[in-house]
């Protein structure tokens, strides 16, 4: 086509979907406040080990429930039993059982390689000797990234810990600890597992819509039929199921616990709407104008799908990712507060609402084993919802001109 | 509409029997049996059981055996609850859950419809944004965080209401509360919006214009279409009463239908708790079958060919 009009004397500067939205974020005051909130949120998690906070899972069953309180005790501390003395975790405790895990690993090389068995035994000891200061203070098992960083909050603040300042729960575990423990679990976990949802949901959508006439009426039945199944029902019946202890350790030979399961099962739950959502898209996308255009121009099909349709999904889905992981973190502290979540000693925030409100009577309130949790759920799941709602509104092209 | 009806009990037949298939696979391979638990029992009587119960025959003819049973409405015995079947205890159940669920929804409906409609008629007051910024919460928190905070507020600092047990409409109000509080929420922000799409209509203008009072307006002509994405709302609002009750009924020790079927998931009792899911499958589809019939009775626009 020739363009014969006129042209505009100042060219319009051309503003993508995404700078559009961005500032259209940013103008919502609500949704910056969400997007503090979120990154607070988060990096609290990612930086718990570095925080002096105290372990999550020492009980020290002499202060249980023990109201907030400012004051310090020296039981809040890192410590370490040393031949029936409470010694201060610090890192020497840790650098000795280096040095004795080290020792240990020389044992490996003595080992014939082919001797899976005994290897296998060796290497399991290793990590054990590893761990063990730091379980011996109170932490649960946890990968070498934490350690180091645990390392780093030792040099920092020494073995010194915040004072229990949400209270102590029936075992006299410090519930700020459990609440930001808490976050790191069902962070990954809503994340995990809304990923899972997300390579599902696309696949399956783009498949049918992409293909459309047959295939995409018999893909799309199916989901149909999948949308009137009760899926709460079937993955409560479906953990239990797998949680008996013979299933367990069959499962845990090949490395599955129950954290796997659950993104499997959740992914396979919430593709649902995300295949739905996409198949809708890639159908109307393929009739486009442009990308009749494109194609006339002759780009190819590759160069259509990565610049054309791709893009114009990407925006749907990523506001449904937003609303997809509240929904899922949900759904776990739901799981886990009927206790087939997550399991002790790790911990998650529906798990520690759970805990709150078993121990509730009316002679003494614990209220804060119920309020802490609670407004740490209330407040992500708040600032995530708004955040994608706010983010639906910024991405609606209906909306984009005169606003 | 008898077409429309025959069709969705087709699709509801093809739903419960995957539902049944998917949940009879896994029960069936699983490790644990009904005799698990049971320390002494000499191998004979086990054999024995097991030719009773049918549990020596091949998978294919002891799924077909437990198929038939379910269409004759035979869901087979509580392994756990003594000298109950399935059917027993479920009926025993459910008066309980459902007086509860519709409480919760009753509530729901109509708190959340006033606010939705009060909301959407002083659009920009402070009543309008309090309102809304109270259904965010309301959908933001989950419900056993309410639960939570409603039982210390109203049971022990104030103590009006008992905290958890049944008996008296009493014992219903706080759960009935926790449960439709979402819902609420969900609903008065549906209705909002879809009140003020409709007050932005020719149609209303003219109603004003004729000298109708804004009241008359707004009860007369607004309302019935602005109710119409409300009760689209209505289907996923049944659903999501029930997975809440789940809840619900552990957090108020309710004995209803939820709570027997996390118990009986725990216990490993294996036909209670596919009995109970093949109920709420049925309960789902046939929520979701009337919602999208009320359509047809509610915008005369759409017909019986639209919603199937």
């Amino acid at each position: 086509m020739q363009n014969t009009g006129p042209q505009p004397e100042t060219p319009r500067i051309g503003k993508s979907l995404w700078s559009d939205a961005w500032g259209k974020l940013l103008r919502n005051r609500l949704a910056v406040a969400c997007m503090v909130v979120l990154a607070l949120v988060a990096s609290g998690a990612f930086l718990t080990p570095l925080l002096p906070l105290q372990p999550s899972d020492k009980a020290v069953t002499s202060r249980d429930f023990e109201p907030p309180t400012f004051r310090h005790q020296p039981s809040d501390n890192l410590q370490v039993r040393r031949n029936d003395e409470v010694v201060p975790l610090t890192l020497v405790v840790i650098a000795e059982a280096d040095a004795k895990a080290e020792k240990v690993e020389q044992q490996l090389a003595d080992i014939d390689s082919g001797d899976h068995e005994r290897r296998k035994r060796v290497l399991n000891s290793i990590e054990d000797v590893r761990q063990r200061p730091y379980l011996e203070a109170g932490f649960t098992n946890m990968g070498p990234f934490s350690r180091w960083m645990t390392r780093m909050r030792l040099r920092i603040f020494g073995n010194w810990s915040i004072p229990s300042l949400c209270g102590r729960d029936s075992l006299g575990r410090d519930v700020l600890s459990r609440v930001f423990w808490g976050a790191r679990v069902s962070i990954i976990v809503s994340i995990v597992a809304t990923l899972v949802s997300l390579v599902i949901g696309v696949s399956y959508g783009s498949i049918s819509g992409y293909f459309g006439g047959t295939v995409d009426g018999v893909m799309m039945r199916i989901v149909d039929v999948l949308y009137s199944v009760p899926f709460i029902f079937v993955v409560i019946f479906l953990l239990t199921i797998l949680g008996e202890e013979q299933t367990k350790k069959q499962l845990a030979e090949y490395g599955i616990d129950r954290i796997t399961i659950f993104y499997v099962v959740v992914g396979a739950i919430y593709w649902l709407t995300m295949a739905r959502v996409v198949r809708g898209q890639v159908l109307s996308l393929k009739k486009e104008l442009y990308v009749e255009a494109a194609r006339a121009q002759g780009a190819g099909q590759m160069e259509i799908i990565a610049r054309h349709i791709v893009p114009n999904v990407m925006s749907v889905v990523i506001v449904y990712l937003t609303l997809t992981i509240p929904r899922v973190m949900l759904f776990e502290a739901f799981l886990s507060f009927l206790g087939l979540g997550v399991e002790s000693p790790d911990v998650s925030w529906g798990m520690l609402a759970s805990e709150g409100l078993d121990v509730i009577n009316p002679v003494r309130t614990y209220w804060w084993l119920v309020v802490f949790p609670s407004i740490a759920i209330g407040l992500t799941l708040f600032a995530l919802n708004f955040f994608g709602d706010a983010l639906r509104d910024a991405l609606d092209p209906k909306l984009r001109e005169g606003r | 509409m008898i077409a429309y009806f025959a069709k969705r009990f087709v699709w509801l037949l093809i739903t419960v029997w995957v539902v049944f298939t998917v949940t009879w696979i896994l029960a069936n391979n699983s490790p644990g049996n009904p005799f698990t638990s049971e320390k002494s029992f000499p191998p004979e009587i086990e054999a024995n059981l097991r030719r009773r119960y049918n549990l020596d025959k091949p998978p294919l003819v002891r799924y077909t055996l437990d198929l038939g049973n379910l269409v004759r409405g035979d869901m087979g015995v509580s392994t756990k609850q003594v000298d109950f079947t399935v059917n027993e205890l479920i009926s025993l159940c459910w008066p309980v859950s459902a007086a509860l669920g519709l409480a919760a929804l009753a509530w729901a409906a109509v708190v959340g419809l006033v606010a939705g409609v009060v909301s959407a008629s002083r659009r920009g007051t402070l009543a309008d944004l309090s309102l809304m910024s109270l259904a965010t919460v309301g959908i933001a928190l989950p419900n056993f965080v309410i639960a939570g905070f409603a039982i210390l507020l109203f049971s022990f600092l104030i103590p009006l209401l008992p905290p958890a047990g049944w008996g008296s409409p009493r014992y219903l109000l706080l759960p009935a509360f926790c449960l439709g509080a979402p819902y609420a929420a969900y609903i008065a922000r549906i209705a909002r919006t879809g009140m003020l799409d409709v007050l932005s209509q020719d149609y209303i203008r003219t109603a004003r214009a004729k000298g109708l009072s804004r009241l008359a307006v707004i009860m007369k002509h607004a309302l019935p279409t602005a109710v119409i994405p409300v009760v689209s709302f209505l289907g996923p609002a049944v659903a999501g009463i029930i997975t809440g009750s789940l809840v619900i009924e552990k957090v108020f020790a309710i004995p209803g239908i939820g709570y027997s079927f996390v118990q009986s998931a725990i216990d490993n009792d294996t036909p209670m708790a596919m009995g109970i899911v093949v109920l709420y499958t049925i309960l789902l589809f046939t929520m979701n079958t009337l919602v999208d019939a009320a359509y047809t009775w509610l915008d005369p626009r759409v017909s019986w060919e639209d919603v199937s």
